[in-house]
């Protein structure tokens, strides 16, 4: 039961919406109704760049209950792996893509009395519809975005304009920061935290949290991270006997792919622990980039991620 | 249906500090006092001025005096029964804001009335820290006429509310703070095994 | 598809049965003839026509008399369904996918007519005819999951999914295998398996919930589950216990092929698209053995899944008051001949 069903759909309308940061609205292909999802959703989209497949997720952006089409965003980032650059440079209104049901590893704490957002830049796009659900739920939430600039943040009129008061937008390029311990400090009993951004900034968010004694449960953050790259090197499959070179910018599982061979994954970005493969045998050190494994089962060196992670060097036996 | 080892039977990890809350709320009796002052001599003193201690227990006035010595510097409110000391909980929650800390130790019903309450104020379960001490006495509630019998320490057990005979189950319900008592001869009536003082 | 509604009884005199055309489409859940336990799932997928997988939510001859015991049990018994505050979006998903399912396989009992949120919904059988606005409670009779929860055959409860876990925070449960869901309601998926054994040690419930975390929408899966009852009671809950385990001292040598029941659970599981939870449907089928043994096969088989099952389940499925005399039972109808992989009838 490897992967997940795919659609083909049909990009009917792209949108330069920021510095860098492109919107694209996809119907289905023979135009029928998409299914409904819920606030905090992601699908992953194929591309086929030139000889290269590429599955990268992205958040859905509309209203949850929008089954006429799927929106999503996405910034062209400079050390992309190519699938951002063949979004922005080749895909235009008509193009057919394919992409994979929705899949839902951000969702808000439904018990919750109160949610608070906190945004960085592109990681504002799993918040549109997850505050889109809440505000049809009238839950109490706040969002605070950080941005560049006006012209780098996506969005920040139509959400001030959609969501008043409850939207706080700061400008790094006015020297405004996220005042997170003020807005953490103060909040009521059942609050929740969820913050999507750049890696340092979900740490900080993390730590600060912490450090005002919010319990780990009342906290979630989301970072869509492609799979690091790294140096060339060997998987061998222990049931087929096949082996198959995985290059410097490849995951494994894109390496297993590109080689036709059958495996498990749905996230892609090493949370939903779908890929998760038994070790035969390893030569080299594993760097685990996933968000899946314990710490015990990491040292353990039994198991690995294939959508996520690699090892420097030599070869490494899977039961695949 | 026989007595075994059930999943859904809690497990109590025994107090740590959270060194960075604001505030701590610890909810305990007389023998969960004992946890709660070790806790404090492990947490320092900074950790133990940001507590209140809600004591829910009948005490005498030397143990009154004796308990709030170990427990000083915390602010230590002596409540005569556990329903009182969980209605004071639940006052305090109505108004505390995120970065408290939420503490029981003590006998399982406290802790599971505290667990109980944290959770109708958003307080998630694994949040709570706890540590059984003293008696190893139950909460039970019949699921046949869904009474609760307090302070339970037999199995079987007679129900308070329908007079059934009931098997305590480790089968437990946070949402309830029970853990479930079921006829015990309902294939053939008054087939009882003899009783055990399990839960002393 | 002719579907004749029988008039039968669950409880007093116990009036129900399978017609003779009912019994080769019983979802015999025995594959080979020794016990093994598994997770057994597999995708929801359709099956033959005429068989209960042929749709997602199988309607048979008991539909009608199905729900008019549980109307009997609601009334005796409200808290039989419950749904925790935060499960109304899942409320809606789960009317949404019953209605349009019914509706899409079985056109001659079920009609749905949807106008945006205007949404006038007509059951045959029962006589309803309701016209609602899709996510507004205030325009049913009942809470959605109760409104629907009556009118399809097998229980239903919805799991919230949150940090990793599934918590069963809504059902509707009239017919259960012993487990209460008002004690149950609010647990994770380990704590109410909690009581089932072996499984846990087995790492059977782990893998199963990393597997239903990642379940997708539009792609469903099931599996069988399966006990023994005396009597053909739908209501054998532990709330009842007392009034239906002495059901267990009534079996004797004579009686023994019309008094015990293969239960068998078709659970379905699917992904609901709104509240990202998931809907755990139990389609419970009850046979009794006397109707069992009319297939060569089967009769062939039970005995040797009976005679192998592990003593920690025969106590957990409460099986020990009258296993040996279902096995003498069954002895005549085993011939030692090989039986077929599957557990379709041959």
């Amino acid at each position: 039961m490897s992967g997940n069903l795919l659609r083909r759909v049909r990009v009917a309308e792209v949108e330069r919406v920021a510095n860098r940061i492109k919107r694209f609205r996809l119907v289905d292909a023979d135009n029928a109704p998409l299914s409904e999802f819920s606030g905090g959703s992601h699908i992953s989209v194929v591309m086929h760049a030139g000889d290269r497949l590429l599955r990268n997720p992205y958040s859905l952006m509309g209203a949850p209950s929008d089954t006429s089409s799927y929106q999503i965003s996405v910034l062209n980032v400079e050390d992309s792996r190519g699938g951002s650059k063949f979004m922005h440079e080749n895909v235009s209104v008509g193009t057919e893509l394919e992409i994979g049901q929705p899949l839902n590893l951000f969702p808000p704490a439904k018990l919750a009395k109160k949610h608070v957002l906190v945004a960085g830049g592109i990681g504002i796009t799993p918040f549109m519809s997850m505050m889109n659900e809440l505000d049809g739920l009238h839950s109490d939430f706040e969002l605070h975005y950080g941005v560049r600039s006006l012209e780098d943040g996506a969005y920040c009129k139509y959400l001030q304009s959609r969501y008043g008061s409850r939207v706080n937008i700061y400008r790094q390029d006015q020297g405004q920061l996220i005042p997170l311990e003020r807005i953490l400090g103060d909040q009521r009993l059942g609050t929740h935290m969820y913050v999507c951004g750049p890696k340092p900034m979900i740490d900080w968010s993390l730590q600060t949290a912490k450090l005002l004694g919010w319990p780990d449960e009342n906290v979630h953050s989301e970072q869509f991270s492609a799979p690091p790259p790294g140096k060339q090197f060997l998987v061998k499959l222990a049931r087929s006997g096949r082996e198959v070179i995985v290059r410097g910018h490849q995951s494994i599982l894109e390496a297993l792919e590109e080689n036709g061979v059958d495996a498990p994954f749905l996230c892609r970005g090493g949370a939903c622990g779908q890929c998760e493969t038994q070790v035969v045998a390893c030569d080299g050190f594993i760097e685990h980039n996933d968000h899946f494994l314990t710490e015990p089962e990491r040292v353990s060196g039994k198991k690995i991620m294939i959508c996520m992670s690699r090892i420097q060097t030599g070869s490494i036996t899977l039961d695949l | 249906m026989t007595v075994s080892t059930i999943k859904s039977r809690p497990i109590y990890p025994g107090l740590s500090p959270d060194l960075n809350a604001r505030r701590n709320i610890i909810v305990c009796d007389k023998a969960g006092a004992a946890a709660v002052a070790e806790l404090f001599s492990r947490a320092g003193s900074a950790f133990a001025e940001r507590a209140t201690i809600i004591l829910a227990d009948s005490l005498s006035a030397t143990e009154t005096q004796t308990l709030s010595r170990d427990l000083a510097p915390a602010a230590v409110e002596i409540q005569p029964t556990l329903a009182d000391g969980i209605a004071r909980l639940r006052q305090l929650l109505e108004t505390a804001p995120m970065g408290l800390r939420l503490y029981a130790a003590g006998s399982e019903p406290l802790i599971g009335l505290v667990v109980q309450a944290g959770l109708d104020f958003s307080i998630d379960h694994l949040s709570i820290r706890t540590e059984h001490r003293g008696s190893l006495k139950r909460r039970v509630q019949c699921v046949h006429c869904k009474t609760f019998i307090e302070d339970v320490t037999t199995n079987p057990v007679k129900c308070t509310g329908c007079g059934l005979t009931l098997l305590v189950r480790d089968h437990y319900s946070r949402r309830l703070a029970a853990f479930q008592g079921v006829c015990i001869d309902a294939e053939v009536p008054g087939e009882v095994p003899p009783t055990e003082a399990l839960y002393l | 598809m002719g579907l004749t509604f029988r008039n039968e009884t669950f409880r007093d005199d116990f009036t129900y049965t399978n017609s003779p055309s009912n019994i080769r489409r019983f979802p015999f859940p025995f594959v080979e003839d020794q016990y093994r336990y598994s997770v057994n799932i597999e995708p929801h997928t359709p099956g033959p026509k005429g068989s209960p997988f042929e749709y997602h939510f199988d309607v048979d001859e008991h539909y009608v008399s199905e729900m008019r015991d549980r109307a009997m049990v609601l009334a005796a018994d409200p808290l039989r369904c419950q749904a925790l505050p935060h499960m109304m979006t899942a409320q809606w998903d789960m009317l949404e996918l019953l209605m349009t399912s019914l509706a899409r396989d079985y056109p001659e009992h079920f009609t749905l007519h949807r106008d945006g949120s205007a949404w006038h919904w007509i059951n045959r059988p029962l006589g309803i005819d309701q016209k609602f606005t899709f996510l507004d409670a205030s325009t049913l009779p009942y809470q959605p999951m109760e409104f629907i929860g009556r009118q399809v055959q097998g229980d239903f409860s919805i799991q919230d999914q949150r940090d990793n876990q599934l918590w069963m925070d809504a059902g509707i449960i009239t017919s259960q295998a012993d487990w209460s869901l008002d004690f149950d309601v609010g647990m994770n998926f380990f704590e109410w398996h909690g009581p089932v054994p072996l499984a846990h040690e087995a790492g059977v419930f782990e893998r199963a919930l990393k597997f239903l975390l990642n379940l997708q929408i539009g792609k469903p899966v099931r599996r069988l589950n399966w006990t023994m009852t005396i009597n053909p009671r739908l209501d054998t809950s532990p709330e009842n216990y007392h009034k239906w385990a002495s059901d267990r001292m009534t079996v004797t040598p004579e009686n023994v092929g019309k008094k015990v029941h293969l239960r068998v659970e078709m659970q379905g599981l699917f992904r609901l698209p709104r509240s990202n939870a998931i809907l755990f449907s139990i389609r419970g089928y009850l046979m009794s053995f006397e109707q069992i043994v009319t297939v060569p096969k089967w009769g062939r088989r039970l005995p040797r899944v009976l005679a192998s099952l592990p003593p920690e389940l025969v106590e957990y499925k409460s099986l020990g008051r009258y296993r040996d005399m279902a096995l003498a039972y069954l002895a005549p109808y085993d011939d030692g001949a090989p039986t077929s992989p599957g557990g379709g009838p041959d």
